[in-house]
Order: C-alpha cells, then sequence, then structure tokens
C-alpha cells in the first residue's frame, strides 16, 4: 500500500511540474496571512491597547511576533490547503470516476496523493517567497528549534488530514447535488474568519475565542502555526487538548463521509457504472 | 465608442437581459451567494472590532469612518462579481477554445462586447449589503447628504480603476492562455482595500499607491467623502484611472495583434 501511495506521488508530482507556472500563482494567490500581518504589525507597534494606556485589551503579541505568527499561518495553508471537492465534483459530472472505481484501491487515495504530489510542486516556489520575506523583513528572522519544526510539520499534516476529511464529506454531496462545491464555499467563511487567518485567536475577545475553539477551524490553522513559532511546546497542556479535540473531529467527519460514499456510490450513474 | 450611444445602450441592455434571464436557472446559488456575502461582512466587521476595542484605531479614521471604507470595498466587491468576473473569466475561455474569432468579427469593438457581455446578479446582495452599511456609517460620522454626491465621482473612477486592472490581466491571456489563477492573484492583493491604507506599514502603502493602486479604489474615495481636500483627490484619481485606460487599451490593442486564432 505504501508503495503505490508513494507511486501515486511521485507520478502526480510530475503531472503537476506540467502545470508550474499555475501552481505558483495559487502561491501568490495565499498574500492574505502577509496584508494582516501588515495591519497587525502597525496596530501593535501604535502603542495602543492596554499597557499603552488606551483603555482596551492588550495586544497579545509583539510586533516582531505578529510577524512570526502570520509567517506561520502563510507556512500552514501552504501545506493545508484542500481542493480536491472541485476536481471530485467534475470527475462526477463528467462520468471521469468510473476509471478510478476500476482501480483496486479506494479513490480517496488518488485525491489524498494528488495534494501531495502538488504541494511537491510547489515547494521550490514557496521556499523563494519565504526566503525573499526574510530579506525583506529580517527582523522577523529567527530560528525555530529542531522540535517545533518536527512537532509542527506533523501537525501542519494533521490538520490537512482534518480539513481533508472535512473537504470529502462535503465532495460526497456531489452525488446528490452536482454544485456541491457552492454548498461547501460556506464552510469557507468560518474557516476564514475563526481559524486565526486574519488575528490571532489570543486577540479575540473571550467568548468569541472559546466558541472558535469548539469548532476544528482554530485547529488548521492558528494551532499549527503557534506550535511552528513556539508558542505551544510539548510541554504544554493546549498540545494534548488540541490534539484530542481533532481526533474526535476527525473521526466523526472520518464516519461521516464513509456513509455518505457508500450511499452516494450507489446514486453514482456515470457511464460504466 | 461614444460615437452611437443609443446603438450602445440598446445592445447593453440586449446582453444584460439574455444574461439574466440565463443565470435564473441558478436561483439556489444567489440565495448561496447572499449567505455568502452577508457572512464576508459579518467577518470583517468582526476583525476590525478586535481591533478598535483594544483602543487603536487606524491613523486618523474613527470607527465608523472605517467602516465607510468597508462599506465602499464591499460595494465595489459586488459589482465586480455583478460586471467585472463574469465577463473576464470568459475572455481566458474565448482563447482557449479559439472562439474569440467570432468576438473580433462582429462589427462591434471587441473590448467592449468582452467587458459588457455578461452581467450576473450574485453580486447584487453585496451591493444592497454595502449601501445599507455606508447609509448607517455615514449617519454615525455624521456625513452630509452632499457628501454622497460627491462621492459618486471617484467611486465611478474607482470603478474604471478595478475594470483597467482586470483587464489587463485579462489580456495577458493572448500569450499564456492560462491566467485564471493570475486574475485570483489580483483579486487576493485587492483585498487590501478592505482598510483605509494607514493601516498599513509604509512600504505596503508605497506598493498599493504605486505599483498596484488599491489605495484609489476604497481608501481616496472616502477621504473625498469625508470631504478631506475632495477636489485634489478628485483631480488625481481621475488623472489615474484615464492614464490606466489608455494605458489598458493600447495593451489590448497590442496584444491583439498577437493573437493567433485556432484556424490560422
Amino acid at each position: 500500500m505504501l508503495k503505490k501511495l508513494r507511486i501515486l506521488t511521485v507520478t502526480q508530482h510530475a503531472l503537476m511540474l506540467a502545470y508550474r507556472a499555475e501552481i505558483y500563482l495559487w502561491v501568490l494567490a495565499h498574500v492574505m496571512p502577509f496584508l494582516m500581518m501588515g495591519v497587525w504589525v502597525t496596530a501593535s507597534r501604535s502603542g495602543a491597547g492596554g499597557a499603552g494606556g488606551g483603555g482596551g485589551m492588550a495586544f497579545a503579541l509583539t510586533p516582531v511576533d505578529y510577524a512570526r505568527y502570520f509567517v506561520c499561518v502563510f507556512i500552514v495553508r501552504q501545506f493545508s490547503t484542500v481542493w480536491m471537492i472541485h476536481e471530485f465534483e467534475w470527475h462526477i459530472v463528467e462520468g471521469r470516476l468510473s476509471y478510478f472505481l476500476l482501480r483496486p484501491m479506494n479513490p480517496l487515495w488518488n485525491y489524498v496523493t494528488a495534494h501531495l504530489g502538488e504541494q511537491l510542486a510547489r515547494f521550490p516556489f514557496f521556499i523563494m517567497v519565504l526566503a525573499f520575506f526574510f530579506i525583506l523583513y529580517p527582523q522577523a528572522r529567527w530560528m525555530p528549534s529542531a522540535s517545533a519544526i518536527l512537532l509542527g510539520f506533523f501537525t501542519i499534516y494533521v490538520a490537512f488530514a482534518l480539513r481533508f476529511a472535512l473537504q470529502y464529506c462535503f465532495a460526497m454531496l456531489t452525488f446528490w447535488f452536482e454544485r456541491a462545491s457552492a454548498i461547501e464555499q460556506l464552510s469557507f467563511l468560518p474557516y476564514v474568519f475563526l481559524s486565526g487567518l486574519l488575528a490571532p485567536l489570543a486577540d479575540f475577545p473571550e467568548p468569541a475565542r472559546r466558541i472558535a475553539e469548539l469548532t476544528p477551524f482554530p485547529y488548521v490553522l492558528s494551532f499549527p502555526a503557534q506550535i511552528l513559532m513556539g508558542q505551544i511546546t510539548a510541554s504544554s497542556p493546549q498540545l494534548y487538548q488540541g490534539f484530542a479535540v481533532i481526533a474526535a473531529w476527525f473521526a466523526g467527519l472520518c464516519l461521516v463521509g464513509q456513509f455518505l460514499w457508500r450511499r452516494g456510490l450507489r446514486r453514482y450513474s456515470g457511464q460504466g457504472a | 465608442m461614444g460615437i452611437f450611444p443609443r446603438r450602445i445602450l440598446r445592445i447593453m441592455s440586449a446582453f444584460w437581459f439574455t444574461s439574466l434571464a440565463a443565470e435564473m436557472e441558478y436561483r439556489v446559488n444567489f440565495l448561496v451567494a447572499a449567505i455568502n456575502s452577508l457572512g464576508q461582512l459579518a467577518g470583517t466587521l468582526f476583525t476590525l472590532n478586535i481591533l478598535y476595542r483594544k483602543g487603536y484605531h487606524f491613523a486618523g479614521w474613527s470607527w465608523h469612518e472605517a467602516l465607510l471604507v468597508v462599506g465602499l470595498f464591499t460595494l465595489l466587491d459586488g459589482m465586480a462579481s455583478t460586471l467585472l468576473s463574469p465577463n473576464l473569466s470568459r475572455i481566458v475561455q474565448h482563447v482557449q477554445n479559439g472562439t474569440l474569432d467570432f468576438i473580433l468579427l462582429k462589427p462591434l469593438d471587441p473590448q467592449f462586447q468582452l467587458s459588457t457581455r455578461n452581467m450576473s446578479p450574485w453580486g447584487f446582495p453585496n451591493v444592497v449589503f454595502a449601501l445599507v452599511l455606508l447609509v448607517y456609517a455615514g449617519m454615525q460620522v455624521p456625513l452630509p447628504a452632499a457628501a454622497y454626491a460627491l462621492g459618486i465621482i471617484p467611486m465611478i473612477l474607482s470603478g474604471i480603476i478595478l475594470y483597467t486592472l482586470w483587464f489587463a490581466v485579462a489580456t495577458t491571456t493572448i500569450w499564456f492562455t492560462k491566467v485564471w489563477n493570475a486574475t485570483e492573484v489580483l483579486r487576493s492583493f485587492l483585498e487590501a482595500g478592505k482598510y483605509p491604507m494607514s493601516a498599513y506599514p509604509v512600504a505596503y502603502q508605497f506598493f498599493f499607491t504605486f505599483i498596484l493602486p488599491v489605495a484609489f479604489l476604497t481608501t481616496v474615495p472616502a477621504e473625498v467623502m469625508r470631504g478631506q481636500h475632495s477636489a485634489a483627490f478628485i483631480l488625481i484619481e481621475a488623472a489615474v484611472a484615464l492614464t490606466l485606460f489608455v494605458v489598458t487599451r493600447c495593451f489590448w490593442k497590442f496584444a491583439l495583434r498577437s493573437y493567433t486564432s485556432a484556424s490560422s
């Protein structure tokens, strides 16, 4: 099985290399963390907020830490973006799913390896963007500890699995509605606003943060980012709490996804099925 | 293109009527779009509120004035999804499928045809919410009614600037064929217009003024509405809009020369 997955990933990577320019543009399209970095660094430099005497809550991080946080957010997004629903929709509408059903493995793996191959293809460009940023903004440079990198990347892939499972469930709706991606788009809203993409969760008002932490969204973005920047380490209780929440969501979504896949497949009527 | 204004108007109304009729097939999508834009707006206000409740404010912008910028951004966003994106995304298809030939053959300016052929009602919810927000924020600032009348001029100019940016990116399709992602890149950079320029560090402000003129899309019209150096701002913005329009036009003409159609 592992060998099959490796071969699939390598072929998908070769396939993706043909669309290098497009993939590089995708990297650039994820400029949001850098915009928000600008906003938060400017804000925290202004001296407003509790300590500075503005009367409101203090800023949770220092300007440099805001910069690092948003760089980490950028990194996490590069490795946890999921787009399988669009491909799946296309495969269902055009009846291409039939070919994948003929293979002696769940078509799911085809999509997983496509994502891994795409991440490999964008990696060189991603490193260039990152290097460019650190040249422009040398104060934000820091060397994360080896454990932060290891644990961080492990968590990024856990986050990737969770996002994949979530989108997989939405993708299965394609068996019933042809435009399931329109429904999935709605789940993008809480993702954008609750994941920590626009503001670190520590800056949220207390009740909003509590609510956000019950949803899976902070765990797919701000959680791995905080691990990568060393805010959450192996000794912090938040780490285990986070993994527990992720595991619970992941298990639930897998059950739902599998159920929908079985049910949906019976309805599938593409050519050859 | 102002030589036959009446003919132009007739063609445009025919274009828009047919595309509206076509889009009405997808009424559920309209509902999704409405929920989506309401959610977007709520989320943006929530994020802005996180900053402002700390006692911080973008230099020179009170809470309600910042809302004005959000409102203008939402308005432009709605206009873009109604008028721009359904047309400009199709340029890519035309070049890929070689159907651009049909457009070039018609006795009507191709840039005009490509830019006005379609319209989709998906941006309407954004426009409505934006107007509500603009009126509310304007009453709180408070702005006189004349400010809105004055604000219409720079808003039209912003619309022109936005159009030229999209059209210039879409024009590059003629050489690169697959530039759908390039318009996504443009879109993600335009998001910067949600906040007034003073929210960003100086380097960003420089970039968004001189390289990618996002500053002129929302911040400048809001400044005009607030009555700060209105005349000067309008003049500068008009100059920017006119320059960009002429440059884009020449760029398009130039690109057409390198177009090798499907059959030639």
